[in-house]
């Protein structure tokens, strides 16, 4: 018996944010997901304002689906992992496409994982899940809350296995999370996911 | 603070249109209500019917609306690798065929990639066969442009980027420490025009070899995108370049095969049909 129980169908989409000391925990959860996972993932990292190259590159290798970069308007479609690019913000409208913006960092970053993860909130409602890991700021810690208002289900990285705990205490600060978690439970809620969708 | 309703928003836009002329009815809906939500906050307006109740009282303010309204956030050879290429192959492929240059930047806001170019072609020493237009909707940003006038923080920035396209000079022989900013060397946009335009009202007003219009219609929607892709079309000789932000993309806009990917890296297009 798993220890946790999913509604079938429930969610249709997922999005992670993370920062300093989440590359590992980010990496283990790509390289463990199943192949034909559904649910589309979308990610927003913090990561070098200037450096357009290399990241997607060392994310894809160590996971067992593609990531890519998405561009302004395209369709966010089923099956695919999405990475936030550099120095855009990533948003989703509805209708389920993405939107860039240059604007104004938020909380010191571009991208925001704030920004990403309100606009995922707004879109998918109560079908989103929103999962935060290690990072020394408080990006996500509002978005997380949208998520939650918005009757998504929220997970952080249980604090004491972050690198840095700053990002998900901010969350729990804020708003209820549904749970705390390390890295493998985090792998296997996803799977149960998985199993839940048809 | 209460979620912003979609509803008051375009009840705004549509009220903006109707007394001053300015369309936002098609711009991106979550960039444009994250604008909103800022002005909100910036001014203490406690909802989106209080700041439409200001716009429509004050003419003044509404400047400001505008100014604020839009997203002006830029940089000096911003993506360096794509300013090489322009560099390296799309001006000297237009100049095979043509012996002067017109170009225009839509939506230049404070003007760092104007002066970029211009750096770019003292540099390949075509600046006196350059004819440069550089436009934006937003009049207070455009005297930004004009003045040259840029914070010594944002130069650094700036100086990095130049370093990366591997320009002849230092960026500092091309500005001058006044008053603790930096102000521009005014030679270089001695043959900018520097015009008042705005690409979803105005009418195409001219012909271009290269069009620059990067990071401007991400904050269009779908439909406005195609609109204003017609304009640029119309305004582009056949053959001529149009240059769009890195992350953007042609392929979804309606006469996306009238124009060929040169480059899909730097997001550099050819128009290929009338
Ligand atoms: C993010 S800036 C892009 C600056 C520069 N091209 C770059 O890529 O760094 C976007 C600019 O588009 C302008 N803009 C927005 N709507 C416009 C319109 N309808 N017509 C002309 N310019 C517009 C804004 O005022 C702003 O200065």
């Amino acid at each position: 018996m798993s220890k946790f129980k999913i509604e079938p169908n429930r969610f249709k989409a997922i999005v992670i944010g993370g920062s300093a000391g989440s590359f590992q925990g980010i990496t283990k959860i790509l390289s463990s997901l199943p192949a034909d996972f559904q649910l589309p993932i979308i990610m927003c990292l913090h990561r070098l304002k200037h450096v357009r190259h290399g990241f997607v590159e060392a994310l894809s290798i160590k996971s067992s689906k593609p990531v890519e970069e998405p561009y302004d308007k395209e369709g966010i479609k089923k099956g695919k992992v999405y990475l936030a690019p550099a120095n855009y913000h990533l948003g989703v409208e509805l209708g389920n496409t993405f939107a860039m913006g240059t604007d104004d960092m938020v909380n010191n970053s571009r991208p925001s994982i704030d920004i990403t993860l309100e606009t995922c909130a707004y879109n998918y409602k109560n079908k989103l899940i929103g999962i935060l890991l290690s990072g020394a700021n408080r990006d996500g810690a509002m978005g997380m809350k949208k998520i939650k208002d918005r009757g998504g289900l929220t997970i952080v990285q249980s604090p004491e296995e972050c690198m840095i705990d700053t990002m998900p205490k901010s969350a729990m600060a804020l708003c209820e999370i549904d749970h705390i978690l390390k890295v493998e439970d985090i792998i296997l809620f996803l799977k149960e996911v998985h199993k839940a969708y048809s | 603070m209460q979620e912003i309703d979609i509803a008051d928003l375009r009840k705004l836009s549509e009220e903006v249109k109707t007394i001053y002329g300015y369309d936002f009815t098609n711009y991106a809906m979550s960039s444009f209500k994250r604008r909103i939500k800022r002005i909100l906050d910036l001014y203490k307006f406690p909802s989106v019917t209080v700041l439409l109740k200001k716009i429509k009282e004050d003419r003044i303010f509404f400047e400001e609306f505008i100014s604020e309204i839009t997203v002006n956030v830029t940089e000096m050879f911003r993506d360096p690798s794509f300013w090489r290429e322009v560099r390296d192959n799309v001006i000297p492929t237009i100049l095979l065929n043509h012996k002067n240059i017109s170009i225009w930047h839509a939506g230049c806001s404070s003007g760092e990639e104007v002066y970029s170019m211009a750096i770019l072609l003292e540099e390949m020493g075509l600046r006196d066969k350059a004819k440069i237009i550089a436009t934006d909707l937003d009049k207070s940003i455009l005297e930004r442009a004009k003045s040259g006038v840029y914070s010594l923080k944002n130069m650094e920035l700036n100086e990095k980027n130049y370093i990366r396209f591997e320009g002849k000079r230092s960026l500092k022989d091309y500005y001058k420490e006044v008053n603790g900013r930096a102000q521009m060397d005014q030679r270089l946009v001695d043959n900018v025009s520097f015009r008042e335009h705005d690409l979803v009202n105005g009418m195409v007003f001219n012909k271009f070899d290269l069009i620059l219009c990067r990071n401007v219609m991400i904050y269009f929607n779908q439909n406005l995108q195609n609109n204003v892709l017609k304009k640029l079309h119309e305004s582009m000789f056949k053959y001529g370049y149009l240059i769009i932000g890195s992350k953007e993309s042609l392929i979804w806009c309606e006469i996306s095969n009238k124009f060929i990917v040169v480059n899909n890296e730097e997001k550099i297009y050819k128009k290929i049909k009338d």
